[in-house]
């Protein structure tokens, strides 16, 4: 792969120093490590060459910045990654150091898709299932066709024409047909028409997600979006559209062609307005957060003031209570929900694949999860490769980054911490899921949207996370050792003093975990020891019972 | 009156010799023994044998070999309310003395030649150092404003071989009002999440936590890397420096980490050496300015450190939450009166119960199960980080009584239930097994019987129920019990029912009722009124801060 890597010429060209021997590399609560740094198209790498200590890979892609400072003639290079960690190199000579710094600077911010590594990744791993294929709409459409017949896949946008960032299949009512679909689609930002997000087992209740209805300031109405939202609803039921955003900001929407629903064209619906911050409000919320997090000052107040000031908390609780309310319309209202915020694509995935983890006992399995991520992100369009184009440490101008999505694990994880048994999954899962959205070997979360992905040929070019993911040495790590299946809706505290700061994502590179893995590994012996003893008392029982059974006489105590 | 308070008619059906053995079972005395104590160099005192010298102190106490009786009676007489320096721990590796007392008399050039040549001969009993540490717990500005009252501290120009030292933590008063804006913050209805930091910010409760956290670790530093004696005072010496003292020993000794070793410490530092517990607890309607959070303080210090530290203690969040539950409660003798002469004279012995009996007797619903000895005997120091974000706010003590907000499911519950099913599992196998092998046949399971756990103490004891005073589990009603064992049905179904009779379930979804005292908002007025009243977001906290006496 290496030579591949350096036959071409863009990397070649960037790579003007490829090795510097007596590099020191720091790292917080690790040993200082000194060796070879070497560096290829796609890697960083810090090898010792001695057997017990461990090389440092670092992806390229996983720099979010990198800072010089020079002491004589040793220079160090700061290198801030995107997963949050801060590592920092010695280098000897200046030269060397400010040719490494330009070379990292250079292949850390690639702008072409094509020269990722997961187009050069080959796995070493043997592929038992493939995760391009695991999660398909329409095997999760088969699922819905064994509860419902209400519902059929459109392939109105097998071309990608209707709707630029939706799948090629979806799931609509049943009477409504391709041709009102591309007149509904006309009439919602980036032609998302309400499409199936969810479907409550329990009581027939359904989650949609759209785009906003391009209203404008003349009121615009479309008929045929009325029909479409309307078919799902039950005779003489209502239903509620949930807008992610503030009644203020739908209202100024309407300028630039946006709006909502209005109760005069939607009576049987109710709207209710949440406010749900999206894009550089939510980056500078985590920007400011690590930026706490990072504060090694002892000052308590100071802390407090900067978490507070980060708002990041307040984003939780309010992603979680939207979420929580339009599980409650499904579950408690007996109500049918609709959602969305302006495009459709970050608040809106928030609150429904949330619900989801609320309502569906099958979300909180691993397989689940992945599905609800490949349905209600990757399929349903939310543009990863601009929200996760940089992270909490980018020194350039924000375009279109924002956290959602690790919003959106922040607040699987709240409910995790407050329902410990009822996720098949534990903390490293939702903290893998994060660090490989934001960079990866893995081709999942490459492309924008699922139109992305087939021009960029990702099934066939690229592994696919899951696939990695999904074999029993992986799994066994994520696995929640106090998992119970449990049925029954899990319903959140939202209050303050219940959602607190993921220490396992923020302060995992600030602190010490020794104590804390103890403690977890302890427990898992304690599981086990446990089900070694009651497999163990079941099968002599079984065994006195057969004694007994081919014996009546020895049936007396 | 001491008298009306509920120990004294409290009646837990236990005969005369039963209760006194329950009032034995922590021995002061064996405790300064466990540390080396008497010694070449610390000997036992009973200069203080009818509460003369100093009517706050126990009768019983220690003091350097070269400390006579008449520098300690001088002594006492420059220090406020006559609390001299003595001995409170230990350190046996190094040889190095913890002290306390309260602040000298010295006002703006006042000295004392006993007071300077205690200080000296507890400076001459530890050989590994050359100087002693002075810790004063207040920060300066107050022990500058002691100095017009005739107090103040010591003049390290009067004290050969001192170290001078203020660590800042704040007075009762502030304490006080700490805890009551805390309360008052989370106590508010349709709480959003800026009001509560801002709030937990202003209220100031985290950053006194972390002041007495800061003063313990530099006590322990003092004492274990540099191998100096520490002398720890603030004004009366028994607030602060009972704090100090009390967190800086559970960070040296891991026996202080054990059930048994933490009852030990409160009884040492907090009750025998005269923390008043009436007046601080409020447990007779004295003066409201007298009230203050300090004992508190202390054990969600300790609750902090499990935080960090998660197998280094054998006892869980619940004892700790128990015992506040019972310093408050006023049901056993332990923390009634002020100290030690007060309870003599109330003869608590006699006539009331001793808490640590009645909670060394359910013992097994107060252990960690994360706790590894073996850790604590390879790390007998801890070293916690002070950095704030360590620092949490303790929802289970401060929202005891709220049960809406806690994990709906606890690990630590799940945990110490499991734990106990392995115990049944292990001696329902041996049954088994020996009447399989009565039968003439070779039980299949043995010949690769399981690694055993490695548990210290085997019990033998059913787990009782949890007093329902908790919360962390305890089902709030009846109904919703029923509503659960609903629910365990349901979900048992097809589960080979052999395999379930044993394991108590502990998988609480919620919905129905339990949810109805969830509010997410906004539903008023809906097509389902029912449901639609926004219920308080937080519940009532008028029990939990009565019982935290602010």
């Amino acid at each position: 792969i290496l030579i591949k890597e350096y036959q071409i010429m863009e990397f070649a060209e960037l790579i003007k120093t490829p090795r510097v021997d007596g590099v020191v590399l720091h790292r917080p609560f690790m040993p200082t490590v000194e060796g070879t740094l070497c560096l290829t198209g796609h890697h960083l790498i810090l090898s010792s060459r001695q057997d017990n200590t461990e090389e440092l890979w670092l992806l390229h892609s996983n720099i979010d910045s990198t800072e010089k400072r020079f002491v004589g003639s040793v220079g160090s290079i700061i290198v801030k990654c995107k997963d949050l960690r801060v590592i920092q190199l010695d280098i000897p000579g200046m030269e060397e150091c400010l040719n490494i710094a330009s070379s990292i600077e250079a292949l850390s911010t690639l702008d072409s898709v094509s020269l990722m590594y997961p187009f050069f990744y080959r796995p070493m791993f043997e592929v038992i299932e493939d995760g391009w294929n695991s999660y398909l709409p329409q095997d999760a459409f088969k699922e819905l066709e064994s509860m419902t017949d209400e519902w059929r896949l459109s392939k109105v946008n097998k071309d990608f024409t209707v709707c630029p960032s939706y799948p090629p299949l979806v799931a609509v009512p049943k009477n409504i047909d391709d041709d009102t679909l591309k007149k509904v689609a006309a009439f919602r930002h980036g032609g998302r028409f309400p499409v199936l997000s969810y479907y409550h087992k329990k009581n027939g209740m359904v989650m949609m997600r759209a785009g906003q209805p391009l209203t404008g300031t003349n009121g615009r109405r479309c008929k045929e979006d009325e029909k479409l939202i309307n078919a799902t609803l039950r005779p003489g039921k209502r239903g509620y559209i949930i807008d992610t955003r503030t009644i203020n900001v739908a209202q100024q929407a309407k300028a630039r062609g946006g709006g909502f629903e209005s109760e005069g064209n939607y009576p049987q619906w109710r709207r209710i307005h949440k406010a749900i911050d999206r894009y550089n409000v939510l980056q500078e919320s985590l920007i400011k957060l690590v930026e706490a997090c990072n504060d090694q000052s002892h000052s308590m107040d100071r802390w407090l003031s900067k978490l507070e000031a980060s708002n990041w908390q307040t984003h939780i609780k309010e992603i979680l209570t939207t979420a929580c309310l339009a599980a409650q319309c499904i579950d408690r209202e007996g109500a049918s929900v609709l959602v969305h915020g302006t495009e459709g694509t970050d608040s809106t995935l928030q609150v429904s694949s949330l619900a989801q983890i609320i309502l569906d006992p099958g979300c909180r399995t691993i397989k689940g999860f992945q599905g609800l991520v490949e349905r209600e992100w990757l399929q349903a369009g939310h543009p990863f490769q601009q929200r996760c184009a940089q992270s909490a440490y980018s020194n350039s101008k924000p375009r279109q980054e924002a956290p959602a999505f690790l919003l959106f694990l922040d607040c699987v994880w709240q409910v995790l911490r407050q329902f410990p048994c009822s996720f098949e999954f534990n903390e490293s899962f939702l903290v893998l899921l994060f660090e490989h959205a934001y960079a990866s070997q893995f081709g999942t979360f490459l492309g924008s949207c699922a139109a992305d992905r087939a021009r960029l040929s990702l099934p066939e070019k690229t592994v696919s996370l899951w696939s990695w993911v999904n074999r029993p040495q992986e799994l066994e790590r994520l696995t929640n050792p106090l998992y119970e299946a449990n049925s029954l809706v899990i319903w959140p505290s939202v209050a303050p003093q219940s959602l607190l700061l993921w220490e396992g994502l923020f302060l995992r590179w600030n602190r010490s975990s020794k104590c804390l893995d103890e403690a977890y590994e302890e427990m898992v012996h304690i599981i086990e020891y446990n089900k070694e003893l009651q497999n163990k008392v079941n099968s002599l029982r079984r065994q006195l019972a057969q004694l007994e059974t081919e014996d009546p006489l020895l049936d007396t105590p | 009156y001491y008298e009306e308070l509920y120990a004294f008619s409290y009646n837990p059906k236990q005969n005369d010799q039963q209760r006194e053995e329950g009032w034995q079972l922590i021995d002061l005395g064996a405790e300064f023994e466990r540390m080396g104590v008497p010694n070449d160099q610390w000997q036992h005192t009973d200069v203080n044998r009818d509460y003369k010298v100093c009517e706050t102190y126990p009768r019983d106490l220690y003091v350097p070999i070269t400390a006579s009786k008449p520098i300690i009676v001088g002594s006492s007489k420059f220090r406020s309310k006559g609390r001299f320096p003595v001995l409170t721990y230990f350190y046996q590796e190094k040889k190095a003395a913890v002290c306390r007392c309260s602040q000298p008399l010295s006002g703006f050039s006042a000295r004392c030649l006993e007071d300077e040549s205690m200080l000296q001969a507890i400076s001459k009993a530890n050989h590994n150092s050359r100087f002693v540490y002075v810790m004063d717990t207040r920060p300066k500005l107050n022990a500058l404003a002691n100095r017009a009252a005739g107090k103040g501290y010591e003049n390290e120009d009067n004290y050969s071989n001192i170290r001078f030292q203020f660590v800042g933590i704040e007075n009762i008063h502030v304490m006080r009002a700490s805890l009551q804006k805390l309360l008052e913050v989370i106590g508010a209805r349709s709480l959003t999440m800026s009001d509560y930091l801002v709030g937990l910010e202003s209220s100031g409760w985290l950053r006194h936590i972390k002041a007495i956290v800061d003063a313990a670790v530099f006590l322990t530093k003092a004492v274990t890397v540099e191998g100096a004696s520490v002398l720890v005072h603030c004004s009366d010496g028994w607030d602060r420096t009972a704090q100090v003292c009390a967190l800086g020993s559970l960070l040296m000794d891991p026996y202080y980490r054990t059930i048994k070793g933490l009852m030990v410490l409160i009884e040492k530092d907090w009750i025998s050496f005269g923390h008043k517990f009436a007046d601080r607890c409020d447990q007779l309607d004295g003066d409201p300015k007298e009230v203050s959070p300090i004992f508190t303080q202390f054990l969600e210090c300790v609750w902090q450190l499990t935080e960090q530290f998660p197998h280094a203690f054998e006892y869980s969040e619940w004892f700790l939450l128990q015992i506040h539950e019972h310093v408050h409660s006023c049901q056993y003798g332990n923390f009634l009166g002020n100290n030690q002469r007060q309870r003599e004279q109330l003869q608590l012995g006699e006539r009331t119960h001793s808490l640590w009996d009645f909670l060394m007797s359910e013992k097994q619903n107060y252990l960690n199960p994360f706790y590894k000895p073996s850790y604590s005997e390879a790390h007998p120091v801890l070293e916690p980080s002070t950095l704030p974000y360590h620092f949490k706010f303790w929802r289970n003590m401060y929202h005891q009584f709220d049960r809406s907000m806690h994990p709906r499911q606890s690990i630590l519950k799940t945990i110490l239930t499991l734990k106990e099913n392995s115990r049944k599992a292990e001696s329902e196998l041996q049954a088994l097994e020996t009447r399989l092998q009565k039968l003439g046949v070779t039980p299949i399971a043995t010949s690769d019987p399981p690694a055993p756990p490695p548990t210290r103490d085997q019990r033998t004891n059913p787990l009782p129920p949890r007093p329902d005073s908790l919360i962390l589990g305890a089902p709030i009603n009846h109904k919703e019990v029923e509503r659960h064992e609903e629910e365990d049905e349901q979900n048992e179904v097809g589960v080979e029912a052999t395999e379930r009779t044993d394991t108590e379930r502990t998988v609480e979804g919620s919905s129905g009722t339990e949810s109805r005292k969830q509010s997410y908002g906004e539903l008023e007025g809906t097509c389902n009124g029912e449901l639609a009243k926004e219920e308080p977001a937080v519940v009532s906290l008028e029990l939990g801060v009565a019982r935290m006496t602010c």
